[in-house]
């Protein structure tokens, strides 16, 4: 538990990637299993532990100090966790602090009843560190900055492997990962990925600039329209069926209506979006009506029907259990027309393909698109085979509105009037080249009264820093909260930070889905100003 | 018989002697001082009079100039000095070279104002001595129960584990320039660490001062670039001390991909560590934690516990737990951010 300690501390305040990468990487290096597996679980949160309530350690703590002493320091320290590992008064006596792997284990095979007895216990034989650990394990708030990503990154440094190997084979890995490290160290057979379902890291979109556009070919190109909803990539294998984000996350649970639907054998790369189920002919819907779907363990019945999804194809990746990944995309989109064409599927469609005589009708088409529910259009190389990550010069995006951006909420400030009571005015920023977020504007309208509601709760479950009526927030790669934020131009301005200043800057659209960590740069931005 | 109000009393200038007509660590000019120790929200220029040790008439004079009082008075720790009818004794706080409590007693009463103090070991200035007293004026920075600073060796411990793991980046240790960059050196070469230790020009003085009075600081040098192409990397693997300001300014970006690292007693609470922007916090304090205050005030035994700058409230809810007559003094000018 002392290592694990001391690496989440040390990630918590180090900004450099490559820096975690390597905190990451001698941490398996020098770590054994069974540890080392279940901190890796612990970071990418795919453990399953035992949650222990905050209420319960407050009542241990109370047992041991005053409970206005204990009040002082928590509104000094303002978080509970961290105010619980520095107060608690340790017992000294033959306290022996157990293993990671021993807390994890004993926890969940522990009755309930048993919690407190054994959180005193460990808490007793822990240094502070050790404590914040533990408390942060056990009542699920591990918010170290790191993303799944990352630590399968370095993963891939400390064993010398393809990182995209070590995405591939997650799903069918069981944690504490013991077959993955041999494998990693030599010691053991490559573990096999291929059990059916796996997740298969995706292909990205690099932003269409102003140079891509002109060196384009129009002819070897397929254009699609960019649908609003979010990416998933939908795999039916041997029965084994699964909705995956693009992150690899398994979202099936929260949409019975598409998993129902899988009746294939194959994985399909496509959009997730919610239809209008009163209309004719079909109707999709906005980001917004989907987003009701999003971030939830399960779904009733009344939201299945009100809110139905579906998926709009655009991407076969395997058929029939053949992998069509290293095929040209005019392949595989072929095979998914026949795919489609053979047998309707209920809760699958396919996304057509355009055709534009020149650039300034593809243009044109972008920018006035016939339907709310897209958000620009597509260029796919038809030559271009899957690969994952976001390789150069093979597929493009190309937004319709000018001027939108993916930026992190960084602060957020009490509003005025009726809005006094929340949290409602948002500094939001992006990412610097060194990693670092910088704040580029500021809003407090473009939402609902709901998504103000849902934003204010989220800003007060996850303050990192108080100054007046501000609060600093948590923004890092792996976790926060990210805008989508429309706004009409962008001037030079030496008087920010960040040298630009936008105007009539507005939340287009919350991105619960989005991990900051994939917010826009101000490069990015940087260059709109040059255009 | 007085009480003990009589013969000191807070006043907008600091804690006032009425009988001895003297201030102790005045926070403008007065006409006599008592000053406990060298740093500047205690030791101001232009008093009339300064009563300190040797050492911190010293240090003033090192940071002030040889005029930064009319009249120095320096007393060696135990020695007593009357002043207006009211004896006054200097005894060791443990809180930085020549840091002392000021024993104040008349008529029989003795009151004793710590000023700064801590109580574990410290190799660069004299322990702490223990006077039982009938008030004792205590400070309380870290006064509340969450602050209990780890052993010093483990903090070290960390900073130079990281530097051998990250041989290509330099550690900037942010520290105070009085007291805590001479203790950190110090520390870390009793941690077996004998290469050279690159200063902040701001420190080169009072690293001169701390040897002239017997601190082996080993081998230190200036942290400028030397001329010419990849001078940069010159410090590549080396510890670089410097103020806390500094690291904002010009001064830290010379250094190639550095890792801030802060020692204070404050980097005890996560988030204070994240908004200094430091990578490798060390809880390294001059100031006494929770467990030394509370522990201080069985030491001391006194009648009555004044508590000055820092957290007085946690500190007074002990007292009242404690059954220890307390009141908080709410002096004011007294910093706590730079430990
Ligand atoms: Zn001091
Ligand atoms: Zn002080």
């Amino acid at each position: 538990m002392k290592d694990f300690a001391a690496l989440l501390e040390r990630l918590v305040l180090t900004p450099s990637r490559n820096a975690k990468i390597r905190l990451l990487a001698e941490y398996f290096a020098a770590t054994p299993d069974p540890d080392r597996g279940y901190a890796l679980a612990a970071i990418t949160r795919d453990l399953d532990i035992r949650s222990v309530k905050p209420a319960m350690l407050r009542s241990l703590v109370h047992e041991r100090i005053d409970a206005e002493l204990f009040e002082i320091s928590y509104d000094y320290v303002g978080d509970l966790a961290e105010t619980i590992s520095l107060i608690w008064p340790a017992r000294p006596g033959p306290n022996r602090p157990p293993a990671l792997g021993e807390v994890i284990e004993t926890l969940n095979a522990a009755a309930r009843a048993d919690g407190p007895r054994l959180m005193a216990g460990w808490l007793d034989a822990m240094d502070a560190g050790e404590r914040w650990a533990l408390i942060k394990l056990v009542t699920g708030g591990l918010r170290i900055g790191v993303s799944a990503r990352l630590a399968k990154t370095a993963l891939a440094e400390f064993g010398g492997a393809p990182v995209t190997d070590i995405e591939e084979m997650w799903h069918a890995l069981a944690i504490p990962y013991t077959e993955l490290f041999a494998w990693l160290e030599g010691r053991g057979e490559k573990p096999d990925a291929t059990s059916p379902g796996y997740f298969r890291p995706v292909m990205l979109a690099c932003p269409l600039e102003e140079k891509d556009l002109d060196a384009l070919d129009l002819c070897a190109v397929a254009i699609e329209w960019k649908w609003d909803g979010i990416r998933v990539q939908a795999t039916s294998e041997a029965g084994v069926r699964r909705l995956y984000s693009r992150n690899g996350d398994d979202i099936g649970a929260a949409f019975p209506d598409v998993i129902e639907a899988l009746d294939f054998e194959g994985v399909i790369d496509g959009e997730l979006l919610v239809y209008d189920p009163d209309a004719t002919p079909f109707a999709v819907r906005p980001f917004s009506e989907l987003q009701k779907r999003l971030n939830r363990k399960s779904v009733d019945r009344k939201l299945l029907q009100s809110c139905p999804a579906f998926v709009r194809a655009y991407d076969a990746l395997s058929l029939d259990g053949e992998d069509l990944r290293a095929s040209p995309f005019s392949e595989r989109r072929r095979r998914l027309e026949v795919f489609a064409s053979r047998r309707p599927l209920a809760r699958i469609d396919l996304s057509p393909t355009l055709d534009f005589e020149d650039k300034d009708a593809l243009a044109a088409a972008r920018a006035a698109p016939p339907d709310d529910a897209i958000e620009g259009v597509m260029l796919k190389r038809l030559a271009s085979s899957y690969v994952p990550g976001r390789p150069k010069g093979e597929w493009w995006k190309w937004k319709r509105e000018p001027f939108l951006i993916d930026a992190v909420l960084m602060y957020a400030q009490r509003g005025h009037g009726k809005r006094s009571s929340f949290y409602s005015d948002y500094t939001f920023g992006v990412w610097t080249d060194e990693g670092a977020l910088t704040p580029v504007g500021k809003a407090y309208f473009g939402f609902t009264d709901e998504e103000l509601k849902r934003i204010d709760k989220f800003v007060r479950e996850n303050t990192t820093d108080r100054f007046g009526p501000v609060r600093q927030v948590v923004a890092e790669p792996g976790d926060g909260l990210v805008f989508e934020v429309a706004f009409e131009g962008l001037n030079a301005s030496p008087r920010h930070k960040s040298g630009v200043a936008m105007r009539f800057p507005r939340i287009n659209r919350i991105r619960w889905d989005k991990p900051p960590g994939e917010a826009d740069r101000l490069e990015a931005l940087k260059r709109l100003l040059q255009g | 018989m007085a009480k003990p109000d009589d013969i000191l009393t807070p006043t907008r200038k600091g804690l006032y002697c009425p009988p001895g007509d003297f201030f102790i660590d005045p926070v403008s000019a007065v006409d006599r001082a008592v000053v406990t120790h060298g740093h500047a929200d205690h030791a101001r220029a232009g008093h009339g009079a300064v009563l300190a040790t040797t050492e911190t008439i010293a240090i003033m004079a090192a940071r002030y100039g040889g005029g930064f009082t009319a009249s120095r008075q320096p007393a060696a720790y135990g020695e007593t000095t009357r002043i207006n009818g009211v004896d006054v004794t200097l005894i060791p706080a443990g809180h930085v070279l020549g840091s002392a409590q000021v024993v104040v007693e008349r008529a029989g009463k003795r009151l004793i104002a710590s000023g700064d103090y801590k109580r574990r070991r410290d190799p660069t200035c004299a322990p702490f001595e223990a006077m039982p007293c009938d008030v004792f004026i205590t400070e309380a920075t870290f006064g509340l129960p969450v602050f209990r600073h780890p052993d010093d060796r483990g903090e070290i411990g960390k900073l130079l584990t990281s530097v051998r793991r990250f041989p290509e980046r330099a550690h900037l240790v942010g520290a105070y320039a009085l007291g805590k960059a001479q203790r950190i050196i110090r520390l870390i070469r009793e941690a077996g660490y004998d290469e050279a230790i690159y200063i902040h020009g701001a420190m080169q003085k009072l690293c001169d001062l701390y040897r002239d009075f017997g601190v082996d600081l080993g081998p230190l040098a200036p942290a400028t670039l030397s001329d010419g192409a990849g001078a940069k990397n010159d410090f590549a693997g080396r510890i670089v001390i410097g103020p806390p300001s500094a690291f904002a300014d010009k001064w830290a970006r010379r250094f190639p991909d550095p890792v801030p690292c802060f020692a204070s007693g404050w980097m005890r609470v996560r988030a204070r560590a994240k908004q200094r922007g430091a990578e490798l916090p060390l809880i390294l304090s001059d100031h006494a934690d929770w467990d030394e205050l509370t522990e201080t005030v069985r030491d001391m035994e006194p009648r009555e516990l004044w508590i000055t700058h820092g957290r007085e409230d946690a500190l007074m809810r002990w007292a009242t737990l404690a059954g220890v007559k307390a009141r908080p003094l709410s002096l004011v000018g007294y910093e706590d951010e730079n430990d």
